[in-house]
């Protein structure tokens, strides 16, 4: 058995490692489309101090670290590009705290959004938290670590924005706490008033430490959800019909998609509206609201609310379940998508490139775009999907991702999540002193360069 | 890709999408496989097990102790396929795992405790390799007669044959059915095992065996109608042995002593106690049997029930599903499905927890001493507390 | 292409102008302007009609001299290209509708028993009523009555449709289509009609089969001894006479329906239509004079013919007390297949 090995087992024991072919071979890849690279070990921690002992094992033996929730990016971020432990962060999943008044939780890093979820609504109906609809399995820090958005994220922006506190195992192998639990007891704040030292951190992909536990707001869970589903055909009006209803500050979500299958959606950009109330009363008041909002393209003909009859038990699931489904319409258990954050008025362009896209690389499009803080921006994401069987066919669809994310980087985008190709794209274009900032930040705090090499990194 | 083994449902396999959907009941307020919770490795959930029976097929890894470690450690509880979310092939989810446990099987590389498992149910004709002679000791003092030709069959297999635990089940149900006046009669030492567990851990030449012997001798016995003790039993009599030629009208004991209750062959009085109820895989998920025992529990005077968290469509197996009961591949660790349970059982403040399976009386019973819940927790069969409210 | 079959003298020599001058949803000064505006719209001109009509179809009921003032102002709007929805909801409801050969068919012989394209019917045609037709269920796009296009002034989409929806009938070699949806049977009776289409085998609307089969199992019907106000639906209007069969129904199976505003004639839209056609103000107003209504006959149920109007008032009616409830469910209640209350 090798030191490293051995070592591995006195910190976590038997059964917190493995570098059985099996662990290895799954813990290579991810649902998308990239090639996988094996880890050596795969070590699942309970503790901040064994993370921070792992951690700095891998300082001594110079070997890379991967944090990983539950791999579900599809981007690949979690795939070992230089081999080394990916660390799988699932059984630290405690939930340490809610401050109902001051509406935030405290928890582990490795607690899956589908836990907060239920424990809220078990011990705390009237709070929620921002519900990625990524599967429930996804986690809390690695949700906050790649800027992910959830159900409130028009309300209130970007999921990594509600982040009240965070305890970070640094690459050094140093336990350290951001924000307001660096002072005292409370976790209300990520940062403000002092120097915001979260954003070393969040949107760094696990390159700059590991998150252990996260302070995350919570927010007002109001009793009755409803929604409202516009379409129009046009889409240049789409931009328009978004800023109508930003304007109006009382929805919970919005967004706009479309997909060529099934053919009822065929040709219409659907407006998906939320929003919620407490009583009957707020809700009317909020849907007529939004109806003579748009009353104008109503009476131009050019949009109308669909009878959401039908549909309204699917669109108000919490996270999506169908969401997944569009994985099989090639009967082949695989989509990847690229979610640029992008100015609402290139909406047209970003829609006429999906459409191109799937046409020059035959693959099978949909696409939804998710509103970030009443308007400031969205998420587009151009999805594809795949048939696992198929290599050519992935091989198209990673061509495809590849140029959607030139032509957004063209438009003035940034990506969601972007895969490590993406981030050298990222990097190649960054104006010479933001990068050099990067390299500065990436340099002094994991100096060998062990934490999720590949990614950000910001010399290659 | 090159496949170099096969299964009937390998055209599957490549369509999920290790979403993870699967490893949670309906609320997501736990993981609700048992062998993801007690291994912890995405290795050993649905989705793991999918992408590994992939590169398996393809040759990409190798049969091994640990490959067959992440097969064998299902425990059949078929939650993945109720909670999957892929419409067009999740049912097909317990399938391609059974599959590919037989394809392991074929090739003769299985964990010991299952070998063991086989060679005992092939050898002794039970898992106990007790004698086949003793098989239907348990019924002594209940009134139960062999079966000759009254109207039902009472099959209650080898844990409710064999084991402390299971016979007590046995013998407050058979007791149950002759006192309401049932025309029920047992098989004794003519009684084989049922084949459930081995069919689900991949043997399908022994359960064909097994299954084969039973069907002749229900037909020589002019059996038509059959009341089993364990969902386990019921599941394979209803669901395997009609492709067989073995069709006989089959139904649970707590589907059974409902009906009694309605009918008033049972009279009851006042118990006073609270009682939740654990929902065994085979006869709630795989069965679709989820009234027959609430009723039966609601029906006590001044009893009162109360659920667990995770109950009727979302429960938490035992542990004990699939084989694991004899193979114990999942093991007794903290995080072990049985100790999870009674943990779950005894946070609802109920003082009897109620079950309808002799493998899951016995896995709950042994996990409640391990909990040290003794004091507070009591492990019943349906009948076993009907008793105790009987007139 | 089919043309449609409109009497010009027949309208012209009209006396009443009934049917505008009985519409719920435009108002006319008198019988002058009324006939003025269809006469502007026969002759092809340029009429407020046009522009304002709700599609309710109820001016196919209001004229009783066999000509088809519903059909004709729907032609115009869409010679004219003055659509009644919005263009995307228009377009959305022809892609829905169809035909992709994704039809599901029974054990069809000399009888099918349509579905047409509405899940929920699936279930409704179930039971001891329609024992021996239960299994020769066809549904999808291919059998579905495309008359839900005259509400988006379509006509091209259903005279190039129903033709092919009759011969995938013929196909089935059927004698009898018992109809589960009034508009399925409107289209094939009413429609089929107007355009001079051939239907080879005899449509079979619903009530006429429930009733049939409520007497012939009187034995087993316990009176229901309810109140209920009923929905009439839009397309009910293109086979006015068989208005009567609900009232029929309801005598055999104990169901007291009070005389209200709204009914026979003056029967409210459901009003899910005229909300994705202009909004939701003539809608709520239209809904709330509706269950106003219902409440105030004294209604504990409110009885509906048709899948569409059930969904678009079910969640409303109930939230002010009533049970929401098809008319096939109501009389499986009354023979004890169905507890009272489910719908």
């Amino acid at each position: 058995m090798s030191d490293i090995l051995q070592s591995l087992i006195d910190i976590v024991g038997e059964k917190g490692v493995s570098n059985e072919p099996e662990e290895l071979w799954f813990y290579s890849r991810d649902p998308g489309v990239l090639a996988p690279h094996k880890p050596d070990y795969v070590v699942a921690p309970k503790t901040t101090e064994e993370v921070q002992k792992i951690v700095q094992l891998a300082g001594r033996e110079k070997i890379p670290v991967v944090p990983m929730g539950n791999g579900m990016s599809l981007a690949g971020l979690v795939i070992p590009l230089k081999g080394g432990i990916v660390l799988d962060m699932k059984r630290m999943n405690k939930i340490l705290e809610v401050n109902p008044m001051g509406r935030y939780a405290v928890m582990e890093g490795g607690t899956s959004q589908g836990a907060l979820k239920s424990y809220l609504q078990k011990n705390h109906p009237t709070l929620r938290h921002s519900l990625p609809d990524a599967p429930p399995t996804t986690t809390i820090a690695a949700n906050v670590s790649l800027h992910g958005q959830g159900r409130l994220t028009n309300q209130y922006g970007f999921n990594s924005d509600m982040v009240t506190g965070l305890e970070m195992v640094l690459p050094t192998g140093e336990i350290c706490r951001i924000g307001s639990p660096s002072i005292g007891p409370y976790w209300f704040s990520k940062g403000p008033t002092l120097p915001d030292l979260s954003g070393l951190f969040l949107g760094w992909l696990g390159a700059t430490g590991i998150i252990t536990k996260v302070g995350l707001k919570l927010f007002p869970n109001k009793k009755i959800r409803d929604v409202e589903l516009f379409v129009t055909d046009r889409v240049e009006l789409v931009p328009q019909i978004l800023y109508k209803l930003t304007h109006l500050e009382v929805c919970e979500d919005i967004n706009v998609w479309f997909q060529p299958k099934p053919q009822m959606f065929l040709g219409n950009f659907h407006v998906t509206i939320f929003f919620t109330g407490d009583t009957e009363d707020e809700i009317e008041f909020k849907r007529k609201m939004i109806w003579d909002s748009l009353q104008e393209h109503m009476d131009a003909k050019d949009g109308g609310f669909m009878s959401v009859q039908y549909m309204k038990s699917t669109l108000l699931e919490m996270p999506g379940r169908t969401i997944a489904d569009f994985a099989d319409v090639p009967k082949g258990g695989g989509f990847e998508y690229s979610g640029p954050i992008a100015l609402i008025e290139h909406y047209p362009q970003y829609a006429a490139k999906v459409v191109e896209l799937a046409q020059k690389y035959n693959v099978l499009y949909a696409s939804a775009a998710r509103l970030i803080s009443g308007g400031h921006a969205m998420m587009f994401s151009i999805s594809f999907a795949f048939n696992r069987d198929d290599a050519a066919m992935m091989e198209r669809v990673e061509k495809a991702l590849d140029e959607a994310m030139t032509f957004a980087l063209d438009m003035g985008g940034i990506p969601w999540k972007p895969n490590h190709k993406e981030q050298k794209m990222l990097l190649e274009r960054m104006e010479p002193n933001a990068r050099k900032l990067l390299l500065m930040i990436k340099k002094n705090l994991d100096p060998q360069g062990i934490m999720n090499p590949g990614n950000w990194e910001v010399n290659a | 890709m090159t496949t170099i083994r096969h299964i009937e449902h390998e055209q599957i396999v490549h369509r999920c999408f290790r979403c993870g959907y699967c490893k949670y009941p309906s609320d997501y307020s736990d993981f609700n496989c048992p062998s993801y919770k007690a291994f912890g490795w995405d290795t050993f959930a649905p989705g793991g097990r999918m992408w590994l029976t992939r590169a398996w097929l393809h040759g990409e890894i190798e049969t091994s102790a640990r490959f067959a470690e992440i097969m064998f450690s299902c425990v059949a509880c078929d939650n993945c396929k109720d909670q999957c979310v892929f419409p067009k092939f999740k049912d097909f989810l317990p399938d391609i795992f059974q599959e590919t446990r037989a394809e392991l099987v074929g090739e003769g590389r299985i964990p010991p405790g299952v070998r063991d498992y086989f060679k005992a149910v092939a050898v002794s004709g039970n898992p106990y390799k007790l004698p086949q002679s003793e098989r239907g000791d348990w019924a002594k003092g209940t009134g139960l007669k062999p079966y000759t030709n009254q109207k039902y069959l009472f099959y209650a297999g080898s844990v409710g044959s064999y084991d402390e635990v299971g016979k007590r089940m046995a013998q407050s149900v058979g007791k149950m059915l002759v006192d309401a006046g049932l025309s029920v009669g047992i098989l004794g030492a003519e009684e084989g095992c049922d084949g459930n567990d081995v069919r689900a851990l991949g043997e399908m030449g022994l359960f064909a065996q097994l299954a084969q012997a039973n069907i002749d001798t229900f037909k020589a016995k002019g059996v038509k109608e059959i009341i089993t003790l364990d969902p386990h039993a019921l599941n394979t009599f209803k669901k395997d042995y009609p492709a067989l030629g073995g069709k006989f009208k089959v139904q649970h004991y707590s589907e059974v002593l409902a009906e009694l209750i309605k009918k008033k062959k049972i009279k009851l009085k006042a118990y006073p106690v609270k009682i939740t109820y654990h929902d065994p895989c085979y006869l709630g998920r795989h069965q679709q049997i989820y009234s027959a025992p609430r009723e039966i529990l609601k029906a006590i005077p001044k009893a009162e029930f109360v659920e667990m968290h995770r109950h009727g469509a979302n429960a938490f197996c035992c542990g004990g599903g699939g084989g694991n009961f004899f193979t114990d591949i999942l093991g007794t660790a903290e995080d072990s499905a049985s100790r999870v349970r009674v943990r779950e059982a005894a946070e609802t403040g109920a003082s009897i927890l109620a079950v309808a399976c002799p493998n899951c009386a016995k896995m709950l019973t042994d996990a409640v001493k391990m909990e040290n819940l003794e004091d507070r927790l009591e492990v019943l069969g349906l009948a076993e507390i009907l008793e105790r409210a009987r007139k | 292409m089919y043309q449609l079959k409109f009497d010009q003298k027949v309208c012209a020599s009209c006396r009443s102008a009934d049917c505008l001058l009985k519409c719920q949803y435009m108002t006319f000064a008198g019988h002058k302007e009324a006939h003025g505006e269809m006469m502007k719209i026969m002759k092809g001109k340029d009429s407020r009609v046009l522009n304002e009509c709700m599609t309710c179809y109820a001016c196919e009921e209001y004229c009783t001299r066999g000509n088809h003032p519903f059909y004709l102002i729907s032609e115009k709007r869409e010679e004219k290209g003055l659509f009644t929805a919005p263009r995307p909801i228009t377009n959305q409801w022809i892609n829905m509708t169809q035909m992709q050969g994704k039809c599901l068919v029974g054990n069809v012989k000399d009888k099918a028993l349509s579905c047409c394209y509405i899940p929920d019917l699936g279930p409704l045609g179930t039971g001891e009523i329609f024992k021996d037709v239960a299994d020769a269920g066809v549904f999808g796009a291919e059998f579905m009555c495309p008359a839900v296009h005259t509400h988006f002034a379509r006509m091209s989409v259903i005279k190039e449709r129903l033709p092919i929806v009759i011969e995938n009938y013929r196909k089935l070699g059927v004698k009898e289509v018992i109809c589960l949806h009034d508009e399925c049977y409107g289209t094939l009776t009413s429609i089929a009609s107007a355009y001079g289409m051939d239907v080879p085998f005899k449509p079979v609307y619903y009530l006429d089969f429930v009733l049939q089969r409520m007497k012939e199992l009187k034995d087993k019907i316990k009176p229901l001894n309810i109140t209920v106000a009923y929905q009439r639906s839009c397309s009910n209007r293109l086979i006015p006479d068989k208005h009567a069969l609900v009232k029929k129904i309801f005598n055999l199976i104990g169901v007291k329906a009070p005389k209200r505003t709204y009914q026979d004639e003056n029967a409210l839209c459901c009003a899910e239509i005229l909300r994705s056609i202009s909004g939701y103000k003539l809608a709520d107003d239209v809904q709330k004079r509706n269950i106003d209504d219902m409440l105030a006959a004294g209604a504990e149920y409110c009885v509906f013919n048709c899948p569409a109007c059930q969904s678009s008032l079910s969640e409303k009616v109930a939230k002010r007390g009533l049970k929401p409830v098809h008319i096939i469910d109501l009389c499986k209640m009354a023979i004890g297949e169905k507890e009272r209350g489910t719908t």
